[in-house]
């Protein structure tokens, strides 16, 4: 048997859920959501907790909708839904762009939306999204329901703002805004690889002008970075080739990624520069191509 | 530990067939096929969802049976290779055209290619955004790693599939 020995419950409310993770209060407990990580982590006896709470069978925790210029997507949505919702594309193209970089379908066909944010893996598409939007992030706990910005949500190496007995239930992102164009890039060793880096960008144009650039950057550092130097050196301008150098490097100036086998860090700095670019340079032509 | 939640009894259907089974919560769906019912066509590769070797359908959508529980397969359907073949052991059109294309040599990956395919062709039928092009094949079989054959005779064999799958019912 690869997983250690753990107690299984599948509840089927979220206030039973919040209860399994509240009772025992030891902190040993492991929700179960998609589990493209979770198990693999199971069995390679990385993660041995004492209790799973699946959340599989909870209902009304997979829908997606749009309402008052708000875009909710369920915790339990799976990533090919998300990929394949004609209301994810129009209201969110930027998660959309970057969802079929995770994984591969069938990864996708049984990976969540929530899961991946609450596991914060700081490579991954969503978490980068999420931080690139300033999603909030829905969480029910014993003590109620509160949302979290995602500016406050990922605070260190697939660490989370939730308390050990929060369920993320939603993730809630302001709906794309005419005038608007989204790009995701990255760069990996191979199609579905977790990114040696890789950016997400959202441009909005007034004219010709940048009236408000988010960039966030994945696999550099702990958590999803936002590139807030890079943004403030698009607004107010042109997006030629001059200002793109200058927020490229504006956005790298202060990352310290670190060393794996697969890049150096100089190397990664340079591809987030390379990335950023590419990014706003594309997401600039489609806030024109939207008007 | 041993409360009750340990081990739980489940009800799924595997290859048309359903089973009430009693199972170790911790046992992968992957070892579940494998071991308690025999179905050794399922392989295992790499055990944490990169390799493909053990991909199966549930619910009609392609899933890694290396990466969830069995105990949360059930009320679920499931299908494997073995799942595939006709009543008299033929095979499916899928698996016709891997052999026609020489798309295997030692084996291994071919029942995850198999799986994998299958999904594109059934993707396709239903109507959903599915691999046209060679590029785009290529691109969608990533999931899937075969130590063999350098490819190109699986991409052969699976543009093959999905020219003949869109109109055959499966």
């Amino acid at each position: 048997m690869k997983p250690a020995a753990f107690e299984y419950l599948s509840p089927t409310s979220i206030e039973e859920a919040v209860q399994a993770l509240t009772d025992p209060d030891d902190g040993d407990t492991k929700v179960l959501a998609g589990g493209q990580s979770l198990v693999p982590l199971l069995s390679l006896r990385l993660a041995q907790p004492a209790r799973i709470v699946d959340i599989n069978r909870i209902p009304g925790l997979g829908e997606i909708t749009e309402s008052g210029g708000v875009l909710t997507i369920g915790t339990l949505v799976r990533q090919r839904s998300a990929e394949h919702s004609d209301v994810v594309r129009r209201a969110c193209p930027l998660m959309a762009e970057a969802l079929p970089h995770i994984g591969h379908t069938a990864i996708r066909n049984r990976g969540t939306v929530g899961g991946s944010i609450a596991h914060a893996d700081p490579a991954a598409e969503l978490p980068t999204v999420a931080a690139c939007l300033d999603a909030e992030l829905v969480a029910r706990g014993p003590r109620g329901e509160r949302v979290i910005p995602a500016a406050e949500f990922f605070t260190g190496f697939f660490t989370t703002a939730l308390a050990e007995d929060e369920i993320l239930t939603a993730v809630r992102i302001r709906s794309a805004a005419p005038g608007t164009g989204a790009a995701y890039e990255e760069v990996s060793r191979r199609h579905g690889d977790f990114a040696m880096a890789g950016v997400a960008a959202v441009v909005r144009l007034d004219g010709d002008v940048v009236a408000e650039a988010r960039i966030a950057i994945s696999g550099v550092d702990l958590v999803p970075v936002r590139a807030g130097k890079a943004e403030a050196a698009l607004v107010g301008r042109v997006v030629d080739e001059p200002t793109l150098v200058a927020a490229a490097e504006a956005g790298v100036a202060d990352l310290h990624p670190s060393a794996d086998l697969h890049g150096s860090a100089p190397y990664r700095k340079h591809l987030a520069g390379v990335l950023i670019r590419k990014a706003v340079r594309t997401a600039a032509q489609r806030a024109r191509e939207s008007r | 530990m041993n409360n009750g939640n340990t081990t739980r009894e489940i009800t799924l259907t595997v290859n048309g067939r359903k089973r009430t089974v009693t199972i170790e919560v911790r046992r992968t769906l992957a070892d579940f096929l494998r071991e308690d019912l025999g179905l050794t066509a399922t392989h295992l590769g790499c055990e944490h969802g990169v390799c493909g070797a053990c991909t199966v359908i549930v619910d009609g959508a392609t899933e890694r049976s290396c990466t969830q529980l069995a105990v949360q397969a059930d009320g679920r359907e499931v299908t494997t290779v073995e799942g595939l073949n006709g009543p008299n052991g033929e095979l499916h059109p899928v698996q016709e055209a891997l052999r026609d294309h020489h798309s295997f040599q030692c084996g291994f990956c071919t029942p995850g290619f198999v799986m994998a395919i299958h999904g594109m062709v059934e993707e396709k039928k239903a109507g959903r955004p599915s691999p046209c092009s060679r590029a785009e094949i290529r691109e969608e079989l990533s999931g899937n790693i075969c130590r063999c054959t350098g490819y190109q005779s699986i991409i052969d064999g699976a543009e093959a599939a999905l020219a003949a799958g869109a109109g055959k019912e499966s």
